[in-house]
């Protein structure tokens, strides 16, 4: 069966082990888990995450139910397929040297990316956006001089219930 | 009225009905033993944790109910693991409480600490760390409410030192229903298909699992296959479900099933499984198993549906609505089989039985295990709950002894745990002190919990072990024959202790039998004491569980022994 990239988002109660327990369900079943975003909803004592995966239909399924097995899992839910708005974050540092300077303001303005700090010697940029803008704004990025960045799992929600 | 933790466990206990529990005391469970002590409540000391844990478990599968164990903080947790990850696998509702270093220690290395929710997560239905003393009683509510309900499972519950020791109202609250607990929601549509099916079928066949026992649905189950004249094979933990002595029984199919019932799934064109989750010991190599059929799949927990094998008709919830369900659509639709040709099938079903009986060759100077295993059921009358140990022994019973009824056969099936038979045998004991409770042993398996004998002998708690003393870890031994040009790595067990004199040193009677002809003579006098005793078979040594099927293979290739292959 063909396999692809599936979201799968999980609502929880929100307690200490939780996270652990999802993480061992599909770790101790070889599942691998690609992204990953957690955090509490409107209500404190229930939190969602979001994961991706890759696998085939047959084994999205397999993970949605042993999901739904877990006592504090309220429910899980394969999103591939739904109408959902998708979206990354991602905060690249930017060396700056004398030599690079003008690039780098030049870029930031014609992309509009966001500058949230930046100083003599870097410049810290937040980018949010589906996967494929994240990934074109990294690859434009990378000759520009990125020291480090940090890269959010994906969050998603349905367009409605 | 403000009470303490130990307090509010024991009233916990009791709103519970909890009339047993099997336990082993230490340093941070000492508080609530002492509570114990000034209880009415019954507790069986036992030797090891294992053993409390597989008491507990023995307990749950003979009647049903939650099985309750208690053991203290580091080691005494780390000691029941094995117990609780057998009961796991088998889908058996315990709720298991450990002791925990107090709760400002956690995390420190404290003396006997360990994170035993974390080492038991993947091998629990759930369990719980008790953090503060108001969540105790929700808490310990929860825990039997998730072990029993659904797909059952063992609970742990650990308690921490000060939590136990510091004082709140008691109040249990109301447990909320969560979202795994799959409802069975009738589905007139699907019955309906299945009756199609059932219509269409020339050769259908009901295979019963585990999960009809724990739904007891045996009657439901007994009731459709007679009805409909529809023959019966089951897994290993689906013995008892349908009467062993039932002409539509075709004995267990798998690894070690009978020919005729391999040969029947191998053949038919409708397969009615019923709280089973082909496990690969069943199945064979999955790609021919049941090449013939469609599968129609009725089990409460929806990740064991597609997972092994796919499936036509998938029915979700628990095995006795939908077979109540399934009954009364079948007759209120007026289902009637087709006559010719379920009689063509059932006699097709009695040439291979004939063909090929389950049978072993018989010998007048060794003693054969089998044989034990016979004239046990013969002098029980087949009235008499077994458990097993893991091995040749748990198989040849599987094969040998018929079981009638449901909760009478007590075996490790999923994890195949050596050492569960005789601790599971003290608990099913402490059920049912007036019936005939048999441990069928191995040599090898009985040494590992043997030190619960002291537990039979201090309570006097009248189960017989019934040790079919091969000499070899047999079952291993026999692959290596097989498998392994008879190479005996580490097989041999020659050098044991002799067991009679080690069963009166624990304060059991210890019989013998070497011929034959002793066998029945022992068993009688066994049988007939009002005490523990261990009966020491010495049966022939290299004697192999067959049929076999070869791992991976096709399970309607099966080896026969010192007849030829048969396919
Ligand atoms: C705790 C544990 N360790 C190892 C095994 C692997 N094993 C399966 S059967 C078997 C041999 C059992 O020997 P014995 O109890 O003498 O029974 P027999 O097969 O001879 O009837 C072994 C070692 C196991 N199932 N459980």
């Amino acid at each position: 069966m063909e396999k692809k990239d599936h979201i799968i988002s999980i609502l929880v109660y929100n307690k200490p082990d939780v996270l652990a327990r999802i993480a061992g369900t599909l770790g101790g079943k070889g599942y691998n888990i690609d992204s990953l975003c957690v955090n509490t909803t409107t209500q404190n004592d229930i939190s969602k995450i979001v994961m991706t995966t890759i696998g085939s239909q047959a084994t999205i399924n397999r993970i949605v139910n042993e999901l739904q097995k877990l006592v504090d899992v309220i429910s899980a839910d394969d999103l591939t397929n739904v109408e959902s708005i998708h979206r990354e974050m991602v905060l690249v540092r930017l060396n700056l040297t004398p030599a690079n300077t003008e690039a780098v303001r030049k870029a930031i303005d014609a992309n509009r990316w966001k500058v949230i700090v930046s100083g003599d010697t870097f410049a810290m940029i937040e980018i949010t956006g589906d996967k494929t803008q994240i990934d074109f704004a990294l690859a434009r990025m990378e000759p520009l001089g990125v020291t480090d960045i940090t890269r959010t799992g994906l969050v998603a929600l349905k367009l409605d219930d | 009225m403000k009470l303490k933790g130990t307090e509010i466990l024991l009233k916990a206990l009791e709103e519970e009905k909890v009339d047993i529990i099997f336990g082993y005391p230490g340093g941070a469970v000492l508080d609530i033993y002492d509570q114990i002590y000034k209880s009415n409540l019954r507790h069986i000391l036992v030797r090891h944790e294992q053993g409390a844990v597989h008491a507990a478990d023995g307990y749950a599968r003979a009647t049903g109910k939650v099985g309750v164990c208690l053991v203290t903080s580091g080691p005494g947790a780390t000691n029941a693991v094995t117990g609780v990850a057998t009961a796991n696998m088998d889908s058996i509702p315990l709720v298991v409480f450990t002791g925990q270093v107090p709760t400002g220690l956690i995390g420190n290395d404290a003396f006997q600490e360990c994170d035993i929710t974390g080492i038991t997560r993947p091998c629990t239905k759930h369990n719980f760390l008790v953090r503060n003393i108001e969540e105790l009683a929700a808490t310990i509510k929860e825990a039997f409410h998730i072990a029993r309900s659904g797909r059952p499972g063992p609970v742990l519950v650990d308690l921490p030192k000060n939590v136990m020791a510091a004082q709140t109202e008691y109040d249990p609250g109301n447990v909320r229903i969560r979202n795994h607990e799959v409802l069975y929601k009738p589905a007139p549509k699907k019955m309906a298909n299945l009756q199609t099916m059932l219509q269409e079928a020339k050769r259908p066949l009901i295979m019963t699992g585990g999960g009809v026992i724990l739904s007891r649905a045996a009657e439901e189950l007994t009731d459709l296959a007679r009805k409909y004249r529809i023959p019966v094979t089951g897994t290993l933990m689906g013995l008892g479900s349908f009467p062993g002595s039932d002409p539509l029984w075709l004995g267990m199919l798998g690894m070690h099933g009978t020919y005729y019932a391999n040969m029947a799934v191998s053949h038919c064109d409708l397969l009615l499984a019923v709280g089973v989750r082909f496990d690969d010991r069943v199945t064979g190599s999955i790609e021919t198993f049941a090449p013939e059929a469609k599968i129609v799949h009725i089990d409460i927990d929806p990740s064991s549906i597609n997972k092994n094998v796919t499936v036509d008709l998938p029915i979700i919830g628990d095995a006795k609505s939908a077979l109540t369900d399934l009954l009364r659509f079948l007759e209120e639709h007026h289902y009637e089989p087709d006559g010719a040709p379920r009689q063509a099938w059932l006699s097709e079903i009695d040439e291979w039985r004939e063909k090929v009986p389950l049978t072993y060759c018989r010998n007048e100077e060794v003693i054969k295990p089998q044989f034990v295993i016979q004239t046990l059921h013969r002098l029980t009358g087949g009235d008499a709950l077994i458990t097993t140990e893991v091995g040749q022994n748990q198989m040849w019973t599987a094969q040998f002894f018929s079981f009638d009824r449901p909760n009478t056969f007590i075996s490790s099936g999923g994890l195949g745990t050596m050492g569960f038979g005789l601790p599971a045998a003290i608990g099913v004991k402490c059920a049912f002190p007036d019936r005939q409770v048999v441990d069928i042993a191995g040599d090898g398996s009985i040494q590992m919990n043997i030190q619960e004998l002291a537990t039979a002998a201090q309570y006097n708690i009248a189960v017989k072990v019934v040790l079919l003393n091969n000499g070899y870890l047999g079952m291993v031994r026999q692959w290596q024959e097989l498998f392994y040009e008879k190479r005996y790595s580490q097989t041999d067990m020659t050098y044991a202790p002799d067991f009679v004199r080690l069963a009166e040193a624990f304060g059991v009677v210890g019989l013998r039998a070497t011929k034959p002809g002793e066998v029945e003579e022992v068993l009688r006098q066994g049988l007939a004491a009002h005490k523990p005793v261990l009966m020491d078979f010495r049966v022939s040594r290299e004697e192999c569980v067959y049929p076999m099927v070869h791992p991976g293979e096709s399970i309607s290739q099966m080896a026969l022994g010192t007849r030829e292959m048969i396919n």
